[in-house]
């Protein structure tokens, strides 16, 4: 039969004991834990607001994280949070390799989360294998019916966090319980439910080697000083068995057990060399340590390394001399540039958020017509004024304005009746009207600057526009 | 990765040592294609694909036939979707329609969300209508007056623009402001020379009387007196129950220089506005005269 369609290995990772496992086990802890849990945060901001720690309010347009407050007019501080993640990846990247797909991707995560369940319910490796090679057995039904029931159960879990983000958590839970939840809610819990179903428990690894940009494009930050997991070819090799009492002249110290390659969640034998579908997590080394303590040879025959480094203790081995002890380049020109970039987006947005005001102002100019000759011969021009209170107070704005000695000035608020101040409600946008009167003094645009002094504090919010006449 | 292609399949085909693939034979400038399978997950994505278009063909308007088209279980058309929408438009607009038709402007001005509805929407219709003469700010231009302005011809107030609006001015409807300015040169009731001096005395009157009066502004005064006043008031001040413009101000329609002011003399104006009565539907009307109030010079 012609085989016009490859179909993908399947892996079953073999369970495995050790510090990087560990590191895992805690990744998978702290983060998870902090998906599920932060929803649930609560955080005092007084009356008519939120309560909630974090929360993303679509309806209500305001971004929530603990003390800060994002109105969609403050949306660029996204754009910095999303710089700040990409250089913070392309700097770990460069120093450390891949740590971000091997430890905190949620890709990683669940899907190590989900091989654990297969292992809780299946076995381990050999039993997995054995499981899926035997025939429609009652304890076949029974144990892929349990995995992906819990699967599915994790999936919903993870749906059903997702849109606490959203929505009042407890409030929601709520809904949730007495299935009274709207069309948008639902759809979220179900198409993610679904999508972490699939990626963690089928997809897997095809999503790094096949679907992931970021697997794709990660080699450019790497360079012969960031750290990879290397096999010690020049100790290891050649390979081969090896009986317990033998020698290890003319013998490398990899006894070929393959510990490596079956504990690994890529399928790939890292003694291969850096290879594309790595994803740096560490797995390997824990087994291959494990194998060396048994058979009582150092550790660190796989081991996170660099490239120099490795290249410089197989010309030590070819020279005849003792290896050099392993060095780690952090100061590189590459590493400094990713972390000025990074201070610099983060003082950038630091500063954005000790200096944001409780007031903003915002005028547009009238520009159809620009100015309007009245029957006295003075000149008049219409601003729009828009204020943002951001504070959870009313708040009035005695209006005055800098650089121009107006003969009249007139506020115009709600159905442009005459106000004299703006007072505009906590948390809103107050928009208002001002019609400045001036006798033409034949200069043509006269820069102003709009000044909105906040009743209760005196601070000062303004705007700089023009004053226009012929 | 084993070998997994036949052997032979293609003319050229050969065994890469590299990959340990077979090549299809096609090669360009030393670059071979290797043969190798495509995964077994893109089969099942394309697969997947078409089950969907089927479902879709099922669902939605899609194959043509000599009988039209197949129309699909859901019944779902462009048309209906359109349809929908603008229900749901009208059912939004409705509360505030609704309540338009019986609230007086005084009602109106005292309720700040449908004043903002009324607004809106008579900013839309002024620029479909009212914007080919008066400019999409409503700044007029010359013979069209500016409505942003405290000047007004036949007044100011939302009561006085709404029938401006309804009458239109000099249109065929029965009610216009229908008052003609004669045409004083033309018609031969002014000289020549008296106009001159009527149009020096015009052009003053926004500055008021000078100190030092010149026989021709002296004269004009007269002429003025005699033949303007009527209409245009003593000093100028305008008839707005005639439509006639106020003179002693800074605003001036079709130019306030003394050579137009002759022109307009000799000659008259009769700026037309067609009546909107039968154009617009009465909503329409009064949201557009809420509109040009609120432009910055309604009383």
């Amino acid at each position: 039969m012609i085989q016009l369609f490859e179909k993908a290995e399947k892996i079953y990772p073999r369970r495995v004991y050790g510090h990087f496992r560990n590191l895992k086990w805690l990744a998978m802890i702290v983060l998870l834990g902090i998906y599920y849990a932060a929803p649930w945060l609560r955080y005092n901001r007084g009356p008519h607001v939120p309560d909630q720690a974090i929360l993303i309010d679509l309806t209500g347009q305001r971004g929530y994280f603990f003390g800060i407050e994002i109105w969609p007019q403050e949306v660029y501080l996204l754009v910095g949070i999303l710089i700040l993640a990409a250089i913070g990846l392309f700097f770990a990247t460069s120093l450390l390799g891949r740590v971000w797909c091997g430890y905190a991707c949620p890709q990683t995560v669940w899907t190590d989360l989900f091989v654990w369940v297969e292992r809780f319910v299946q076995g381990d490796r050999n039993a997995r294998k054995r499981l899926d090679e035997s025939g429609w057995t009652f304890e076949k039904i029974w144990k892929k019916g349990l995995t992906h029931l819990i699967w599915l159960l994790i999936g919903l879990m993870t749906g059903g966090a997702w849109v606490f983000y959203f929505n009042d958590a407890p409030g929601l839970l709520d809904d949730i319980v007495h299935l009274s939840v709207p069309w948008s809610v639902l759809g979220w819990i179900v198409a993610l439910t679904f999508s972490t179903y699939f990626m963690a428990g089928f997809a897997r690894e095809n999503i790094c080697k096949y679907a992931c940009p970021y697997a794709r494009f990660q080699s450019a930050m790497f360079d012969k000083d960031t750290l990879i997991i290397s096999y010690a070819t020049e100790r290891g090799e050649p390979r081969g068995k090896h009986k317990q009492g033998e020698s290890w002249d003319g013998k490398g110290h990899c006894i070929d057990c393959l510990s490596c390659v079956v504990v690994c969640p890529m399928g790939i034998d890292i003694r291969n060399g850096l290879q594309y579908d790595c994803i740096g997590c560490g797995l390997c080394i824990d087994a291959c340590n494990s194998v060396m303590d048994k058979i009582g040879l150092p550790r660190a025959l796989i081991h996170y390394d660099t490239e120099n480094n490795q290249q410089a203790r197989t010309a030590a081995k070819a020279a005849g001399v003792p290896a050099p002890k392993g060095r780690m380049k952090w100061i590189r020109p590459r590493t400094v540039f990713y972390a000025a970039i990074m201070s610099l987006v983060g003082a950038l947005m630091l500063g954005a958020i000790l200096l944001r005001t409780e007031t903003d102002v915002n005028v547009i100019h009238n520009r159809s017509p620009l100015y309007v000759r009245l029957s006295s011969g003075e000149i008049r021009n219409n601003y729009q004024i828009k204020v943002l209170n951001k504070t959870h107070f009313d708040r009035s704005y005695t209006f005055s304005v800098a650089g121009l000695n107006p003969r009249a000035v007139t506020l115009l608020g709600a159905s442009d009746a005459q106000v004299k101040t703006f007072v505009v409600p906590a948390n809103t946008v107050g928009e208002f009207r001002v019609e400045l009167v001036v006798a033409p003094s034949g200069t043509g645009r006269v820069p102003v600057t709009f000044l909105l002094k906040d009743q209760q504090t005196g601070k000062v919010a303004r705007h700089a526009s023009y004053f226009i006449q012929p | 990765m084993a070998n997994k292609t036949p052997k032979g399949r293609h003319p050229g085909a050969e065994h890469d040592e590299i990959s340990g693939v077979q090549t299809t034979g096609h090669e360009w400038d030393g670059l071979k294609e290797l043969d190798n399978p495509a995964p077994r997950w893109w089969l099942i994505v394309w697969i997947i694909s078409i089950l969907f278009a089927v479902g879709y063909w099922i669902v939605f308007p899609a194959w043509p036939t000599p009988a039209g088209h197949t129309k699909g279980v859901a019944g779902w058309t462009e048309y209906s979707k359109l349809k929908a929408e603008q229900k749901e438009i009208d059912q939004r607009q409705g509360t505030y329609l609704s309540k338009l038709h019986t609230m007086s402007f005084d009602q109106i001005r005292a309720d700040p969300a449908e004043y903002a509805f009324a607004k809106a929407g008579g900013a839309v219709v002024f620029k479909e209508n009212c914007a080919a003469c008066h400019g999409t700010g409503g700044e007029g231009r010359k013979g069209y007056p500016n409505l942003n302005d405290d000047d007004w011809l036949f007044g100011g107030r939302i009561d006085d623009i709404y029938h401006t609006i309804q009458v239109g001015s000099r249109s065929t409807d029965p009610d216009t402001h229908a008052t003609m300015m004669p045409a004083f040169g033309k018609s031969g009731i002014l000289t020549p020379a008296q106009i001159d001096d009527a149009a020096t005395y015009v052009v003053q009157l926004q500055h008021g009387t000078p100190a030092m009066p010149t026989p021709a502004w002296t004269r004009g005064q007269a002429v003025f007196a005699a033949n303007c006043a009527s209409c245009h008031g003593e000093g100028g001040g305008g008839n707005r129950d005639l439509g006639a413009p106020r003179l002693n101000d800074a605003i001036w329609l079709y130019g306030g220089d003394k050579a137009t002011v002759i022109e307009t003399i000799t000659n008259a104006r009769a700026g037309v506005m067609p009546t909107w009565k039968h154009r617009l539907s009465q909503d329409n009307q009064r949201m557009v005269a809420i509109y040009v109030h609120s432009l910055g010079g309604g009383e």
